[in-house]
């Protein structure tokens, strides 16, 4: 099954609404509890990313009996050093940003303890892809 | 265990319900139907919390209680009685008077139910320095929201504190000091005054344990006419001494709100009200709200002052336990403390698991299937959310039919397509609508 959402950058009132629409369908679905509280905690950090990076980005879903694949697509900033990105505590967001509650260098790191794959690709000046899958096995 | 032999407190009279539907807007779980003219319970999906309860103009909807003369099967009938019963009366009539009042409604022994919340709030301590890596840790104390948690949050179940509400605890220490004193424990029944269903439904079919050891529930509004009448009757009502002397104030104060939080260390939130809770969650769920060490979590408004049962205004149930002079020092510690070491033995309970009401099939590749074909129907479905096909909105009706509870034909936009183009005769679409809402509105 695909699913497709559209996330706004900078609406931080909106931040979370893909990854709450999308819990709702896992709970539908049966998927064990714990596996949904993985998906829905890295979907949710990622989709906060484009929405305090990100100018916008689509969120592309497609859940199979064996895994949950995502990807998150943006057009913004791109992210010149991954590796450095990764780092716990590492963070470019703006001030404002960290006084909305957000930016606090944490969100790849929750990404990566949750998945079991992810792949991040960005060109600085275009976008970030952030692709993850979790297995439901 | 199977979900269908859940025990609910919510009972809908099939004489009196008039199928007008209110209970099934409100339901914060969607667990109403309406067929034939009546107002249907999803038993699964039911959390006892009452809301349906509030709503129903003809009260067609009962809170089941334990017949009150049974309490004259035992020799020793113990009252258990919580703090906001006596918030249901004006500071001019005094504690004592009241529980002289139940005495002689035939009672023998009165305890209050608070009483076991001092040793809880040690084991509650005791817990939060445990169980640091579980944040937030949920309160035990409102059986409604452990439904909720259960039904609808099932991957927040292991936060919940895995302790005995202070009924219970209570209801041990009584049990075990008469049974000390000499009395004859199948002599002894202990009846629970409870202000709202779902408590009733805690210890019929309770949460985390395997059996109750409560007798019987005796609702609050019943008992409150009771006292009342013999408050009104002014008579001396016996000259039997209350033995208790006063719970301190915190005490008195655990049922209503923030009377668990103010208690606890750390980054502590009371948050009341059933759809106030379930937002609430929704975030902690996703992890955007984190930090927070612990959640006390209240169906009702103003907490156990707002339950379904209470005679009283809830904002004056609570001005009357926040404000009264009770005791802030002593209270009644010695008797309950000499009891410690046999509670704090039995103050855990079990793990409780998760029964979710939201997945479309156990197996999730039928899940998908169903999933599916809801979207299909949702589609041709008009999402005004009217409830005229007897579901309270769109996407629960579109769920309804993929489980083969419903026909798409129920749709009042779809039946007047269709009857346009000559699909669907009139007389048929009648026929579904009464099927629906009854004969008799029509």
């Amino acid at each position: 099954m695909h699913f497709e959402y559209q996330v706004d950058g900078g609406n931080f009132s909106n931040a979370g609404v893909a990854s709450s629409q999308f819990k709702k369908i896992l709970k539908q679905l049966n998927v064990d509890p714990g596996l949904i509280k993985r998906i829905v905690v890295a979907l949710y950090e990622a989709e906060v990313n484009i929405v305090a990076h990100a100018y916008r980005g689509i969120i592309k879903i497609d859940v199979n009996i064996d895994k949950v694949r995502i990807a998150l697509i943006d057009e913004g900033p791109g992210i010149p050093d991954i590796s450095k990105a990764m780092e716990a505590g590492f963070s470019t967001a703006s001030p404002k940003v960290r006084e909305m509650g957000f930016g606090a260098g944490m969100g790849l790191q929750n990404i990566r303890n949750n998945v079991d794959q992810l792949d991040i690709e960005s060109v600085v000046g275009k976008g970030t892809k952030v692709e993850f899958e979790v297995n439901l096995g | 265990m199977d979900s269908r032999h859940f025990h609910h407190a919510l009972k809908i009279s099939e004489q009196l319900c008039m199928g007008c539907s209110h209970c099934m807007s409100v339901c914060p779980t969607e667990a109403i139907r309406i067929r034939g003219g009546k107002a249907i319970l999803y038993e699964n999906r039911c959390v006892d919390c009452g809301e349906c309860f509030k709503a129903c103009p003809v009260d067609a909807i009962y809170i089941d209680q334990d017949d009150f003369n049974r309490i004259h099967d035992f020799k020793y009938r113990i009252a258990l009685v919580p703090a906001v019963f006596i918030g249901q009366f004006p500071e001019s009539v005094s504690r004592d008077q009241i529980y002289h009042a139940l005495i002689s409604c035939g009672f023998t022994h009165i305890a209050e139910v608070e009483l076991g919340t001092e040793v809880l709030l040690r084991h509650m301590h005791e817990y939060a320095e445990k169980h640091t890596d579980k944040k937030p840790l949920i309160s035990s104390f409102c059986p409604a929201i452990l439904r909720l948690i259960q039904v609808k949050f099932p991957s927040l179940v292991g936060n919940i504190m895995l302790l005995k509400p202070p009924l219970d605890i209570t209801a041990l220490y009584c049990r075990k000091k008469l049974t000390e004193e000499g009395f004859n424990p199948a002599e002894v029944g202990v009846f629970y005054i409870t202000p709202c269903a779902a408590k009733i439904a805690a210890i019929k079919s309770p949460v985390g344990e395997d059996y109750s050891i409560i007798t019987g529930v005796i609702n609050m509004d019943f008992i409150y006419n009771k006292v009342k009448k013999r408050l009104a009757s002014d008579k001396e009502t016996g000259s039997m001494q209350i033995p208790n002397p006063d719970l301190p104030g915190s005490a008195m104060r655990w049922t209503l709100t923030n009377g668990e939080a103010e208690l606890m260390q750390g980054r502590s939130l009371a948050i009341d009200e059933i759809h106030n809770v379930i937002e609430f969650l929704e975030k902690v769920e996703n992890e955007e709200i984190t930090d927070i060490d612990f959640l006390e979590l209240r169906a009702c408004d103003q907490s156990c002052a707002g339950g379904v049962l209470n005679s009283a205004n809830r904002f004056l149930v609570a001005e009357r336990l926040l404000n009264k002079d009770f005791n802030e020092g002593g209270g009644q510690k010695d008797g309950i403390h000499a009891y410690s070491e046999y509670l704090d033995r039995r103050i855990s309970i079990q793990e409780i698991k998760p029964r979710s009401m939201m997945k479309l099939d156990e197996d999730m590749a039928e899940a998908m299937k169903k999933m599916d074909r809801a979207t299909q129907i949702m589609q041709l479905l008009p999402l005004t959310d009217c409830g005229a096909c007897g579901a309270p909105n769109c996407q629960a009706f579109a769920n309804d039919i993929v489980q083969g509870e419903a026909n798409i034909r129920q749709c009042i936009f779809i039946q007047k397509s269709r009857e346009h183009s000559g699909e669907l005769t009139s007389e048929d679409s009648l026929g579904i609508l009464k099927g629906i809402w009854g004969n008799d509105k029509f």
